[in-house]
């Protein structure tokens, strides 16, 4: 059984149908990246699954359950945490404050603030500083350690390298390394594709709310991805390319 | 020491002002929701706390505890049924739909106690009405000293709850982005619903303080929304310790109003809440503004 199952999902902006009966499923250990131009629908794609952007049709399936209608603290509870666009830290409270908002499901597991610092050493001496003075790589390595705090067995990664300096980026995928050799289960969405296709093992091509490739990360040039990225190679739409 | 004797009252009357104003102030800090029915609940308290003590008897003081639980239940209705909802539609349904709850509990109250004008004050022996004489002639108010003092323990209170438990974490976590604090598993719909039960005990405790040191009737709410409205703005929107000082300028430009000229009471509040709200327009944000960039710039 797969960890996460992904039926047929629709979801909408308004009148925009921004993901199109989508489908796909994602493995216990495995690091899936989904890949695409803006407005793809990676994020609504990601906000859908966590449960924050309610689905039109289709159904969302974590641990053999369908958790389409559930709402997105019960999904964080039930072990899928998500690191939204933009960060989305709570800005007036210190690092601390955020990461022990972290631990709001009551989720347990091994990973607690000792923990998350290990990880992310950079936030040891931000520790106590509002996350509205910390640099965009403590503030991404603050969101991710908030999300670890659940304790999830599925960890939605989205746009983590966004409006970060490449010093940033190497700081907080160094640190990533650490969930990658536990093993964690990992959807990121990633504009960075050199860096997608060194950890990722498998890649999903969103073009316009559908799949149009789905491989895995050996089989798959960065020359393919692009086209697919771009939706030069539309003649091939749904089919695999590995 | 007739200024003293002016300044001091000013100040307790704000402690009132501040304590009226905590639940309005708290409601729109978490959920971004102007509660129009703030002053109509008051007396809604208050009328209840009158029941208690005309018809079955019980200390005020003892009648507001046994009310905080109903009124926390209350909240707890107000926000499923009317504040959730209309906060879905828009920023005008609230204000509309709290409007229209205001209405009905005007006229519900005037349904079933008519015109006539109700205080808690025969209930408390002289206390409404004592005062301490402190040196150099100037007297204080019994009942003015103990609702400034609980609307600083009450204030204090809050404070502690937001900055030190993990309750008040949830609730400021809520409040800054409720988005964000589903994402970290809270129960953002829970959370808004304590907060308006928080919000009516407060709403209790304002209807006690009211019922003590003055009359009301059943058409009393409006006038002390406006009271309540009045402190928030001045103080900051949102702001807990604002809103004290926003109670305590008001309530001090009434007090002098009133020794100005004997009808300057509400006009001097008023006057100065219209120019603290241009002030805080055209000049207070503009400058807070200037500030933060400079700030920032400076890093």
């Amino acid at each position: 059984m797969s960890l996460l199952q992904i039926n047929e999902l629709v979801a909408s902006h308004g009148l925009l149908t921004a993901v199109r009966g989508v489908s796909f499923n994602v493995e216990e250990g495995e690091i899936l990246a989904l890949v695409g131009a803006n407005g793809a629908g990676k994020t609504t794609l990601f906000r859908t699954i966590a449960g924050i952007h309610k689905a039109d049709s289709g159904r969302v399936m974590f641990q053999g359950k369908d958790v389409t209608g559930v709402e997105a603290c019960r999904r964080v509870a039930g072990g899928i945490a998500l690191v939204a666009e933009g960060r989305r830290l709570f800005p007036d409270m210190t690092v601390e404050e955020n990461l022990k908002l972290g631990a709001s499901s009551g989720r347990k597991g091994t990973w607690d603030i000792a923990r998350v610092l290990e990880a992310f050493p950079q936030l040891k001496k931000v520790f106590k500083s509002r996350a509205s003075h910390l640099s965009g790589g403590e503030q991404q390595a603050t969101a991710i350690g908030r999300a670890l705090m659940s304790n999830p067995t599925l960890l939605l990664l989205d746009e983590v390298s966004l409006g970060l300096s490449p010093l940033a980026v190497d700081g907080v995928y160094a640190s990533l390394q650490h969930l990658i050799d536990a093993h964690t289960t990992i959807v990121l969405v990633e504009q960075d594709l050199n860096r997608t296709l060194a950890v990722a093992h498998r890649i999903i091509c969103m073009l316009e709310g559908e799949i149009v490739a789905d491989g895995k990360a050996a089989d798959m040039s960065r020359e393919q991805v692009m086209e697919h990225y771009f939706g030069t190679h539309r003649s091939t739409h749904g089919e695999a390319v590995a | 020491m007739s200024w003293i004797n002016i300044l001091i009252p000013g100040i307790l009357l704000g402690g009132y002002y501040a304590l009226l104003a905590s639940g309005l102030s708290f409601l729109f800090g978490v959920m971004r929701i102007i509660n129009l029915a703030h002053g109509s609940l008051a007396v809604l308290a208050a009328y209840a706390i009158w029941i208690m003590a005309d018809r079955h008897e019980i200390n005020p003081f003892i009648g507001v505890l046994i009310l905080l639980p109903f009124m926390a239940m209350l909240g707890w209705a107000l926000h499923r049924l009317i504040f959730e909802r209309s906060l879905k539609g828009g920023a005008l349904i609230p204000i509309l739909s709290t409007f229209g709850l205001a209405m009905l509990i005007d006229n519900l109250l005037f349904q079933n106690f008519g015109a006539d004008t109700r205080s808690l004050a025969p209930y408390v022996d002289s206390l409404a009405y004592d005062s301490w004489e402190l040196p150099g002639n100037v007297y204080v108010g019994q009942l003015s000293v103990i609702v400034f003092v609980t609307a600083l323990l009450v204030l204090g209170g809050l404070h502690l709850l937001l900055a030190h438990t993990h309750l008040g974490r949830r609730i400021r976590a809520a409040a800054q982005d409720s988005d964000a604090a589903q994402l970290v598993g809270i129960d953002a719909r829970r959370t808004y619903a304590i907060a308006s039960a928080i919000a009516l005990m407060l709403v209790a405790l304002a209807g006690l303080s009211l019922a003590l040191r003055t009359t009301f009737d059943p058409y009393a709410g409006p006038l002390q929304l406006i009271f309540a409205f009045e402190a928030v703005v001045i103080g900051g929107a949102g702001s807990l310790w604002g809103t004290l000082l926003g109670g305590v300028i008001l309530g001090v430009a009434q007090s002098v109003g009133a020794h100005v000229h004997p009808q300057g009471f509400l006009i001097a509040g008023h006057l100065v809440f219209l120019i603290i709200l241009i002030a805080r327009l055209y000049v207070l944000d503009r400058l807070a503004v200037g500030l933060r960039r400079l700030r920032g710039g400076s890093q």
